[in-house]
């Protein structure tokens, strides 16, 4: 019992430490769009964008941001921002997997599986 | 313009600080100040109320993660339920009167207040059962963390699994319904039903929230409601908030936690029994 509690443990410290460095990219990547994209609003003064207007439609953030159009930017630093736990949850998945904890794989897929019908949802429901 | 990205920074850090503390999201701290301090748009305050719980969550989640604070099984197999929680919130609105889930939820946690006062005044934070709990060990979420304030790894059992997952599922209606953060919910169904030390239920509430806020942001994000020149300096701001909030929690003193938790969960219970019976304060 005591030897499987701790094969148990290194087990999740493993999981954890690889969830905790790809959360880690994720984040840092987002800060540095938002970042990027707050200095030159700064610098300009300009949104990239008559009056209050901020664009919303994927096409229109990437785009804007090809132009680098700040608002377009900083759009896209908060998209890649929510985006990050999706990316805990999928990489939750694969460290399960690598750990052999299947019921876990079972668990963690159904959550990505909810998660997306979530989001289906969202995006059509207005 | 550099003005407002400064004051929002500043907010961040602070709201990012505390949300990481506490298990919260940052709506509590961020929507006040927005609206009745900054005259925004109650809208608008949303929306950056659900991208302040994101970064909440993953800022805070970087550390929890490194230092084993969080319990990751928990976490996974409530999100089942808050998830599941958030689709049927959403599909009820308009089906469903408010009133009746604002009334459950502000006596659920004025109730949850009061057990965690007995629990301060008790003086004891982790209870030892003799006997495991068998879907508890089943689905293995007993854990164990090191507490930075005590010095020493804390081995603690999980209990009421049932309960906890049927509070996890009511916080993801309430968040899917009401459109509220519910790390509130969630601190407390761990810590009051399932019998988790404090410390990693309100980091593996942190890391549950992300994953349910995410569910909903995408619909604030497409419909205009976030605002880049206010939310993405108040980001910038919470993410490094949180990351220092992550580390001041590990070393705080459950107890301090506790103290200032007690206030702001019968704040919040109070406030929804009004709502509930239509009483403004």
């Amino acid at each position: 019992m005591q030897e499987k509690q701790s094969a148990t443990a290194t087990e999740m410290a493993q999981v954890e430490t690889i969830i905790g460095r790809i959360l880690q990219i994720g984040v840092v990547f987002s800060a540095i769009v938002m970042g990027i994209g707050l200095v030159i609003l700064l610098a300009t003064g300009d949104s990239g964008y008559a009056g209050h207007a901020v664009p919303l439609t994927m096409a229109a953030i990437l785009v804007g941001s090809w132009q680098l159009k700040s608002y377009a930017i900083m759009m896209l630093g908060m998209y890649c921002l929510i985006l990050t736990p999706v990316l805990r949850v999928v990489v939750s998945i694969y460290a399960f997997y690598k750990e052999r904890d299947h019921l876990y794989v079972a668990i963690t897929t159904a959550v990505l599986i909810i998660l997306m019908i979530a989001l289906a949802i969202g995006l059509t429901g207005k | 313009m550099i003005q407002t990205a400064l004051i929002m920074i500043g907010v961040g850090i602070f709201a990012g600080i505390a949300g990481a503390i506490l298990g919260i999201g940052g709506g509590m701290i961020i929507t006040p100040i927005l609206t009745l301090g900054m005259g925004l748009n109650i809208k608008y305050a949303i929306g950056a109320s659900i991208i302040a719980v994101i970064a909440t969550s993953s800022g805070s989640t970087i550390a929890y993660l490194r230092d084993n604070v969080l319990n990751l099984r928990v976490a996974m197999f409530l999100e089942i339920a808050t998830t599941i929680g958030a689709i049927v919130g959403a599909l009820l609105t308009g089906v469903l009167d408010p009133k009746y889930l604002y009334l459950l939820f502000g006596c659920l946690l004025v109730f949850s207040g009061w057990n965690m006062y007995r629990k301060l005044r008790r003086g004891q934070e982790v209870l030892q059962r003799v006997e495991p709990d068998k879907i508890a060990s089943k689905l293995k979420l007993n854990g164990s963390y090191y507490d930075k304030a005590e010095m020493k790894t804390i081995d603690y059992q999980v209990e009421n699994v049932p309960a906890g997952f049927s509070v996890m599922f009511g916080a993801g209606v309430a968040s899917g319904l009401l459109g509220i953060g519910s790390g509130a919910f969630k601190v407390m169904a761990m810590d009051t039903f399932m019998k988790m030390p404090l410390k990693p239920s309100s980091s593996t509430s942190n890391l549950m929230m992300g994953v349910t806020a995410a569910a909903s942001a995408t619909v604030y994000f497409f419909n205009g409601s976030i605002l880049p020149g206010i939310a993405v300096p108040m980001a910038l701001g919470i993410l490094g908030g949180a990351v220092i909030g992550s580390r001041i929690m590990q070393v705080l003193p459950a107890r301090w936690i506790r103290i200032v938790f007690i206030p702001i969960i019968l704040y919040i219970g109070i406030q929804m029994l009004g709502k509930g019976l239509g009483v403004h304060f």
